[in-house]
């Protein structure tokens, strides 16, 4: 057990856990952040996306510890005051998302996209989303929706 | 009022599942929760000698563990097919018994035989670790051909065969033979599937000593389903000690139809150890005993005339059923492959013949399209290679032998109410500049590589399924649908429906149906759905038949609010009913232009006499109250139709496939939600080109499931995809009053013969067998320069 201390969607947190909690189980299981989802055992489905220190990371690859004194943001914290993010907002627009069990991730994979590249083309949205997989959406209304956002940030 | 139907209205669910409120089964915690892990057999085939418990037991935090025989002796039933299948000689199907844990052998890698109940998930996995399981290997079946040659898996099940039925006139077939011109004959291969919803199945099972009732929480496509079955054969519980819950559910594809081994295991442990379990399915878990798709090795027949006249058609297919036939395996590869295995053609002589094989594989279930894909890839394979070696043009050689009026009677099962395949090819060529293929093709020339052309015109019964059609067939139950109207006081409503939505977005598309009928705003209207203890017994959604079936239940309910509606206005406004009529949620008399709100009429059914002069304004024989249920049994099956075109480029130095344009033009009938429909197509259209150039199951000869994680099996991804260019031509069904026909298992339906007919047709008319990997073209690329160089 080890102490684990955050900055989780801009507020402190402190917990014990097993050394070997990777992040995702720690904010699904002790932070109750049950929006990140595991949708694999592999690190391939990126359902499990959150920004780390501003960086996307797929949280079912890091260990708790290992983040340890970080800025996490998961999807719960991409409001602002009750706002949705543009990026949220066109995924509604756009029908971005169905069962919504890879959205959290897709989201904030996407956001990272932005963050790093302001006017993605097609082909570079759809590279960059290589990581996340979507069984529901066919991918074509994600990258409208990233693109649409795109403007809005 | 604008009408709500066939607007882009935004989804209601999305603000939950994008801030992440989405309340999935995995995100349920219950108090003093305990967790399971269950022990599953490492081999395909094998006796159980030995389980020994001892060690496991000692083990950490350890509550219980359970094995095959602590469930025989409660006398839990095992796993179920739904539907009895005859055999063309008369005889029954033949189904072995599938316990939830197994006894005495096992059938398939992942198959469970005991669960370990823990405190901790952490000690639960590892005293699952020290459950000692001495089994005696036996050779496994895991070829679907060769099935029928292999040893008897289950004990009086003779050559591993379920059933041989026959659909169809084998004479007038032979007859039709007799007079063709030529024989078009193929052989397919049509490849096993994994599902693959994005959230892993899981449950969480909780019991309530005091009331004796045990709730499952689960991912289910059919939470009231589930719970007959549970109930009915698996003796977990009488039904009113038995709610199943089905929260956001996280993608189904049919692959959460079924009620697992799981879900029966930890509804009846949860009430042994009087405390709440909760297992969650690791996505390898999922891969070996989620149900799959597919797997049928097909030969297949098409007797032509010299001028492209269809004369006759066979159909000889095996089907692999996997371990055990499971809800809706045995009616897939028949009555839902079956009567569409003739495509959109008029073709007066036809049989389907489907032998069904038991293998030690997973179990092969409903997955998208479910038959539809599989019939449809047989036919549109048959009619492509017809066209090559008849040297008529695909479209022409289609167009001639579609059927020339409707209702269309089909030789085998089907009359289609509605459709216009003329015109759905005809706007499809349009769309997908078909004329300009051929300078296309030689621009790729030019370039070194190799481009091809496929079209597919398909047609899918959805809607399923008509008591009376499904009767007649001989086949067991017919699936009706409910829903329940409910106003509150204040004129709120709320919607229970019996579908159940997976991301089909029935909360927008239902409510938007509702509005339109009530005439009440889309956002004072809730639809629920999900759990038996809200809203009446419904049937779930599979077989595109939430709207087609569901949604004409709620149609018919919100009728029935409006018919009382009439009579209680007229009798707060002294009028006579047949006066009364109703627009934009206003009832107004006809004669004195007096009307009253549907609000108005809603709080005065509730609360009579308190706001009007009036005494009651409830007329004679109705009661208080605005609520009606509508059971709806269609009439018919729904029958959407279309034609997709596809073009790709080979590499031929490398094999690399690329898909360069999709074209769908799709008749659904009326759209209630363009933006949902178009969502729809998409994501069928990503599963159905994963078929043809990406995605496969595979097991090596020993029954280990080769392609068992992400790693190995390949899923489409964002960047495997040009942008689809979406269509529609549109009829309106004519057997239900909302004119809808269905649009969820299209894109699956008709994309894996679109695509495939390209890559075959950029190989000059070579065979490949889905997936077109690079390897597979690459060496058939070899064999078409080897060939070319010859003929030079």
């Amino acid at each position: 057990m080890g102490k684990i201390s955050l900055e989780v969607n801009g507020r402190k947190v402190e917990k014990e856990a097993p050394d070997n909690t990777l992040l995702s189980t720690f904010l699904r299981e002790h932070l109750q952040l049950t929006g990140t989802h595991i949708g694999c055992d592999t690190s391939q489905c990126g359902a499990c996306v959150v920004h780390v220190d501003g960086n996307s990371l797929k949280s079912c690859t890091a260990l708790a510890a290992d983040v340890n004194g970080s800025k996490v943001t998961t999807i719960e914290g991409l409001e602002t005051n009750g706002k949705m993010h543009p990026m949220q907002e066109a995924f509604k627009k756009l029908h971005g998302l169905q069962c919504g069990f890879c959205t959290p991730g897709m989201v904030m994979s996407a956001v990272d996209l932005l963050q790093k590249n302001k006017k993605p083309s097609d082909t570079e949205i759809r590279d960059w989303l290589e990581g996340n997989i979507c069984r529901c959406t066919g991918y074509q209304n994600i990258v409208a929706a990233v693109k649409e956002a795109a403007t809005k940030m | 009022m604008a009408s709500l139907v066939g607007s882009r209205v935004e989804r209601k669910e999305d603000k939950r599942f994008l801030t992440g409120k989405g309340r999935y089964t995995a995100d349920i915690n219950l108090a003093n929760q305990t967790y399971a892990i269950f022990v599953r057999s490492p081999h395909a085939r094998a006796y159980i000698k030995k389980l020994n418990i001892d060690k496991a037991l000692k083990s950490s935090g350890v509550v219980s563990i359970l094995t095959g025989k602590e469930i025989a002796d409660d006398k839990i039933g095992g796993l179920i097919a739904g539907w009895a299948i005859r055999s063309e000689d008369g005889t029954e199907m033949k189904c072995p018994g599938n316990p939830p844990l197994a006894k005495d052998n096992v059938n398939f890698v992942g198959d469970p035989v005991a669960v370990v109940i823990a405190e901790s998930l952490a000690e639960a996995k590892e005293a699952a670790e020290k459950v000692e399981v001495d089994y005696k290997v036996l050779k496994a079946v895991t070829s679907t051909a060769d099935a029928m040659n292999g040893d008897t898996i289950h004990e009086g099940i003779d050559k591993n065969l379920c059933f041989d039925w026959l659909l169809g006139d084998r004479q007038k077939v032979k007859e039709a033979f007799d007079k063709a011109d030529k024989v078009i004959s193929i052989d397919i291969i049509n490849n096993r599937l994994i599902p693959n919803a994005m959230e892993p199945r899981a449950c969480v099972a909780d019991y309530n000593a005091a009331s004796e009732e045990i709730t499952l929480y689960t991912t289910s496509q059919n939470p009231h389903l589930s719970r007959l079955i549970m109930s009915a054969f698996g003796n977990v519980a009488p039904e009113h000690k038995l709610r199943v819950v089905a929260p956001d559910v996280g993608g189904g594809f049919g692959s959460k139809i079924n009620v697992y081994n799981e879900d029966i295991v930890c509804s009846w442990a949860a009430k042994k150890i009087n405390r709440a379990i909760k297992w969650v399915a690791e996505r390898s878990e999922s891969f070996l005993t989620d149900i799959h798709g597919r797997d049928h090795v097909t030969h297949a027949e098409l007797a032509v005339t010299k001028d492209g006249k269809f004369l006759g058609f066979k159909n000889e297919t095996i089907a692999n059923l996997g371990a055990y036939a499971r809800v809706f395996g045995t009616v897939t590869p028949t009555y839902l492959f079956g009567p569409c295995a003739t495509g959109v053609y008029e073709i007066p002589a036809a049989y389907t013949n489907v032998k069904a094989v038991y293998t030690n594989t997973a179990p092969v279930d409903a997955y998208r399209g479910a038959g539809r894909p599989e019939a449809t890839y047989t036919i549109e394979r048959l009619v492509e290679k017809a066209s090559m070696e008849l040297g008529i043009d695909k479209t022409e050689l289609r167009i001639k032998n579609f059927p020339t009026a409707f209702p269309f009677k089909q030789t085998l099962v089907h009359t289609v109410d509605s459709g216009d395949y003329v015109a759905g090819m005809e706007k499809a060529k349009q769309m997908a500049d078909y004329k300009g293929f051929e300078a296309r093709r030689k621009e790729s020339e030019a370039k070194g590589k190799l481009r091809g052309i496929g079209v597919t015109s398909y047609f899918e019964a959805c809607g399923i399924a008509p008591s009376a059609a499904v009767m007649s067939l001989g086949c067991g139950v017919g699936l009706w649908e409910s829903a329940e109207v409910r106003f509150n006081p204040t004129g709120q409503v709320t919607v229970y429906t019996g579908s159940h939505s997976h991301g089909q977005s029935h909360q927008t598309t239902f409510a938007q149906i509702a509005a339109d009928e009530l005439g009440v705003p889309i956002e004072n209207i809730d639809i629920v759905h999900g759990d038996t203890d809200k809203g009446t017994f419904g049937m779930g959604t599979y077989g595109s038949r939430s709207l087609a079936v569901g949604g004409i239940a709620i149609v018919n309910a919100c009728k029935k609010i409006v018919e009382k509606g009439k009579r209680v206005t007229a009798k707060m406004l002294e009028a006579n009913p047949e006066d009364v009529e109703f627009k934009d949620g206003e009832f107004i008399v006809s004669k004195s232009n007096k009307k009253k709100t549907i609000g108005e009429v809603a709080f005065a059914c509730y609360l009579p006499g308190v706001r009007d002069e009036m005494k009651s304004p409830l007329p004679e024989g109705d009661e208080p109250g605005l609520k009606e249920t509508s059971f709806y049994d269609p009439s018919n099956f729904s029958f959407p139709a279309g034609t997709h075109i596809a073009e790709v480029e080979i590499d031929p130095e490398t094999g690399h496939v690329k898909l360069e344009k999709y074209t769908a033009c799709d008749d659904f009938g009326r759209i209630i939600n363009p933006m949902v429909v178009e969502g729809q197509v998409h994501g069928g259209l990503a599963q159905g080109i994963g078929q043809a150039l990406y995605e496969n199951a595979e097991y090596d000869e020993t029954g280990q499931l080769m392609t068992g994680s992400y790693m190995d099996y390949t899923m489409p991804r964002a960047d495997n995809f040009p942008e689809f260019n979406i269509g529609y031509t549109c009829t309106h069904a004519t057997t239900n009053p909302l004119g809808v026909k269905g649009c969820g298992e299209a894109g699956a339906i008709a994309a894996p013969p679109t695509v495939m007919n390209a890559v075959i047709d950029a190989l000059g008319g070579q065979e490949v067998t889905m997936p077109a990997t690079a390897e597979k073209v690459w060496k058939a690329c070899k064999n078409l320069k080897k060939s070319n160089a010859k003929a030079a």
